[in-house]
């Protein structure tokens, strides 16, 4: 296995990294999509953000990482089953996983199937976990996600809104919780996303090559390092690395405590409406998002600046499509914001 | 045009190839122009021989599926065991090699996908028919690219990913192999280069910014190249020769702006970016010089490293380049190239998977072996206990109810292809609107599988403003300027819609002419102006459309109809539909009523 970039290292980007910052805080406010061109980092930042994410409590032996706190109700392993029946399940921790759906992936890898070794040499009717299961309480990446197959996304569409995987196949009937933090990425010059599919990102931002040649200088500089030594440049970044994994965990401990009054509840609504962001999922997810922000920046309440940095990843892929306003959405968004926010 | 000789490129080539041999992972591999014939079987054969020995090469079939690309169950092996075993793709199979792809530009998009991720990851992450493996792919790619035409380009997910464009198309004769150097010393070698001095990153970036490179990817490559060519020299420094090198096989060739052009943007041109001004190094602002002129700068101990490298850079600049760039193309630039597509995509056998079902084999079915064995798995113990014992029976007893098929989805893929009177005072109203009907249909193309193009004629003639593509970034980039006014040179556009037509169905796609105008021509088709002929002309052109059979919507957009237009429509067999108020949901209304009609 090739050893990730350190996500500290990743010269500018920092949209994409406070989006992944975001969800890593508050993984309800969904999923991230990074639209981009080649060579901007896309799928770095979210293959390294695996080494900074705090590990996580698991059942033992539980092949769905069930939270031994809060074990789901339709975990085929019947971890609640045991949860309540006073005994609190042994657990053990684990890395956060982050999943790669590579395409080319085949459905039942994806949603799990009949054990086929199990089967043919022990007669055993067995369910081998997919994808899916894997990722629950962690991350699904799909890189390129626009040249998914349909019938994949379709798959995915029903399992992110449910959160729970329902097998019925090879007469096996397995239910079992998926509940993941979609991340995908892709350059829409290749293709256009499925809007079905882009509402259930929570954040989608986008990503450049930065225009200053002293920081592409940098880059190349990092890459170069990187290059030619892959263990001491990890480990020289391992400490600021570390910081980050403390800062996620601090601010998911502080989250519960950050307060929004109802001025800002209000002004998201307006913001909302003055970009006829569809339905209350943009509301929902600018609140999260803010909130989120606020307790990376270690402050008790939501202003209007944790709003301003957040309300274009939280908003840009909602808005409703007007094929016919030549202006990017980007522009759409700040025109809102300075209208509504005040600049 | 750069002036470059036959024999520097045939050089070039050759020292492309051994740098390849030197970094083959790092570097990615070449795209090769020109046609297919002794030359490029010579330079392979020389790459082959610079390669470790035994390192494979790989030949990749047109039309490659999941199963040989990046590996499937290995079925006789899966059943011999009773585990499912793994049955390598050609990517794995080329790790410590190279995969060879010939009409790299007739790829589709799904298979550059796999390559580009295999690129990547130096391995292949496989999640298929209950395997789940992770098999090392450490290539470099050959890509061998016949296309003519900024048509026929190889996909840019590809291209952005090969250290080397070579270009063989003007190379006619044979020339003398150049001598292999030790290229395990140099391999040795470059494992122990030094850091690079920032004097070197920055001429790479910045040579890269020149030439209109906006990425990180390209100086990136060009750094592997020099660290590749100082391995090569013997060194473990980067020099400024190094540089100079992969300046010119890395950045020149894939130059989007020459370099000298003191107004072409230095990084990307799509929006306009507030540079800081001090980031710009200052082309020398001399001591109290006034006027200097800026091609030539005040004479100091020899050039400095960033002419070096951008001479370098600029002697190599792509064939075409300075023309292109002269007519204002700069859309034509290999930044929005053609995303390409195989025929594999479209062939009736194919089409793309979406899962598996139960039915029975009949020819032309394909079997889901690893399904078929889930469902015959269950039943094994009851089978066995069924059968006599006497009888030999296979391992696995697999009966018809178990056979599973893998389903593919035929979807027809369609391109509509919008024909656009763009003269006249209606000129402009009719391109909005037509524009936004491209829009509003590619905005729902996705789920329909449909391409748009968009054929515009005005003045002396037609012209193909966007060519079929389901993008709707790269259609509003394309569309967003279109001049209006001028003569009808009605003809003129029916012949080029209909070649356009001709050539998409040539793709086994089904086209659709939507031909917007009041169908008064006033252009013949040598470009002159007379009415008579020109009608006559835009009704020969019309059956000829029709002699096609093409299927064709005429929108008559006069405010008045009269009969010209209808009698063009008729002579195209096409549907007729009155819409003095061109508006694009209006338009976009009659595509679809057209195709759902059918």
């Amino acid at each position: 296995m090739k050893q990730a970039f350190p996500f500290a290292a990743i010269v500018g980007q920092d949209d994409m990294k406070l989006a992944l910052l975001l969800v890593a805080v508050d993984r309800s406010i969904g999923g991230v999509m990074v639209f981009g061109d080649r060579g901007t980092g896309k799928s770095t930042a979210v293959r390294s953000l695996a080494s900074l994410l705090p590990p996580m409590a698991v059942v033992s032996g539980c092949r769905f990482n069930c939270d031994p706190m809060a074990p789901a109700s339709s975990c085929a392993n019947l971890c609640e089953v045991r949860h309540e029946s006073g005994t609190p399940p042994p657990s053990e921790s684990m890395a956060v996983p982050v999943v790669d759906l590579p395409l080319g992936a085949t459905e039942d890898r994806v949603v799990g199937a009949l054990d086929l070794e199990r089967a043919l040499t022990r007669g055993e009717k067995g369910f081998e976990p997919g994808l899916l299961a894997r990722a629950h309480r962690g991350f699904l990446y799909i890189d390129e996600v626009n040249l998914l197959e349909d019938h994949l996304v379709d798959l995915l569409l029903d399992v992110a809104t449910s959160g729970e995987n329902i097998v019925e196949r090879e007469g096996l009937s397995v239910r079992h919780p998926a509940r993941f933090v979609l991340v995908g990425s892709g350059n829409p010059e290749e293709g256009e996303l499925r809007p079905q599919l882009l509402d259930r990102f929570g954040l989608s931002v986008e990503v450049k090559t930065p225009a200053n040649l002293a920081d592409r200088v940098e880059i190349l500089r990092r890459c170069d390092a990187f290059e030619r030594d892959r263990e001491a440049f990890t480990a020289s970044w391992a400490g600021q690395n570390l910081a980050t994994g403390d800062l996620i965990e601090a601010s998911r401990g502080r989250l519960g405590q950050v307060t929004i009054s109802d001025a800002i509840l209000e002004t998201l609504a307006k913001l909302c409406i003055a970009m006829g962001a569809d339905g209350l999922r943009g509301e929902l997810t600018l609140m999260r998002a803010s909130r989120a922000a606020a307790a990376l920046a270690d402050e008790p309440e939501v202003t209007l600046d944790h709003v301003r940095r957040v309300a274009a990843m939280a908003l840009r892929h909602r808005l409703r499509r007007n094929v016919l306003d030549d202006s990017g959405s980007t522009a759409r968004i700040d025109r809102a914001i300075a209208e509504v926010l005040g600049s | 045009m750069s002036d470059r000789t036959a024999e520097m490129r045939w050089d070039d080539a050759h020292l492309a190839a051994l740098l390849l041999a030197i970094d083959p992972v790092g570097l990615g591999g070449v795209a090769l122009h020109g046609p297919a014939g002794p030359l490029r079987d010579q330079w392979t054969d020389y790459l082959r021989a610079a390669l470790p020995e035994g390192a494979p090469l790989r030949r990749m079939p047109v039309g490659i599926e999941d199963d040989r690309l990046i590996g499937a169950v290995d079925l006789p092996a899966t059943l011999r065991s009773g585990r499912p075993v793994l049955q390598r793709g050609l990517l794995a199979e080329a790790d410590g090699g190279a995969v060879v792809i010939p009409m790299a530009e007739r790829l589709s998009l799904s298979v550059v996908a796999r390559i580009a991720a295999a690129l990547d990851r130096q391995e292949v992450v496989l999640e298929r028919e209950g395997l789940a493996r992770r098999i090392p792919t450490r290539l470099a790619v050959i890509a061998f690219d016949e296309g003519m035409g900024d048509d026929e380009q190889m996909p840019a997910m590809l291209f952005d990913r090969l250290a080397f464009p070579i270009d063989f198309s003007s190379l006619n004769k044979v020339m003398p192999l150049v001598d292999l150097p030790d290229m395990t010393a140099a391999r040795d070698r470059l494992r122990e280069i030094a850091a690079p001095s920032d004097a070197i990153l920055e001429v790479l970036v910045g040579t890269a910014a020149a030439c209109g490179l906006g990425s990180v990817t390209a100086p990136l490559l060009a750094l592997r190249a020099a660290r590749a060519a100082a391995a090569l020299r013997g060194s473990r420094i980067v020099e400024p020769q190094d540089a100079e090198v992969a300046a010119r096989l890395v950045l020149g060739p894939r130059a989007l702006t020459a370099p000298a052009d003191p107004d072409a943007a230095p990084s990307d041109t799509q929006e306009p970016q507030e540079e800081p001004p001090q980031e710009e190094p200052p082309q020398d602002p001399d001591q109290g010089g006034d006027q200097q002129d800026p091609a030539n700068p005040a004479p100091k101990d020899g050039p400095s490293l960033e002419d070096l490298i951008l001479a370098a850079a600029q002697s190599a600049l792509p064939d075409g380049l300075l023309e292109r760039l002269r007519q204002g193309g700069t859309d034509r630039q290999p930044a929005s190239r053609r995303v390409g597509r195989g025929m594999a995509e479209n062939s009736p056998l194919r089409g793309r998977p979406a899962g598996v079902r139960q039915g029975a084999l009949r020819p032309g079915s394909r079997l889901a072996l690893v399904d078929t064995l889930r469902s015959a798995a269950p039943w094994q113990g009851v089978r066995k206990a069924q059968q006599d014992d006497d009888v030999k029976r296979p391992l696995i007893q697999v009966r018809r109810e178990d056979f599973r098929l893998k389903k593919y989805v035929q979807r027809r893929e369609s391109t509509i292809i919008f024909c656009v009177d763009a003269s006249g005072s209606a000129a402009f109203q009719r391109l909005a609107e037509s524009k936004g009907a491209v829009e509003l249909l590619l905005a729902e193309a996705y789920v329909k599988r449909t391409y748009a193009a968009l054929v515009v004629f005005r003045g002396q003639g037609a012209e193909m403003s966007l060519p079929p593509t389901r993008s709707l970034s790269r259609a509003k980039k394309l569309l967003a300027e279109l001049p209006g006014g001028g003569g009808t040179p009605l003809a003129a556009g029916i012949d080029m819609a209909r070649a356009a037509a001709v050539s998409e169905r040539a793709k086994g796609r089904d086209p659709l002419i939507v031909l917007l105008t009041d169908g008064r021509a006033n252009i013949d088709r040598k470009g002159e102006p007379a009415r008579p002929g020109a009608n006559l002309d835009a009704l020969d052109a019309a059956r000829q459309s029709a002699s096609s059979k093409i299927a064709t919507v005429f929108v008559d957009t006069a405010p008045r109809p009269r009969e010209e237009g209808a009698a063009i429509a008729a002579a195209m067999e096409a549907r007729y539909v009155a819409l003095p108020y061109v508006e694009a949901g209006a338009v976009r209304d009659v595509v679809i009523a057209q195709k759902v009609g059918k």
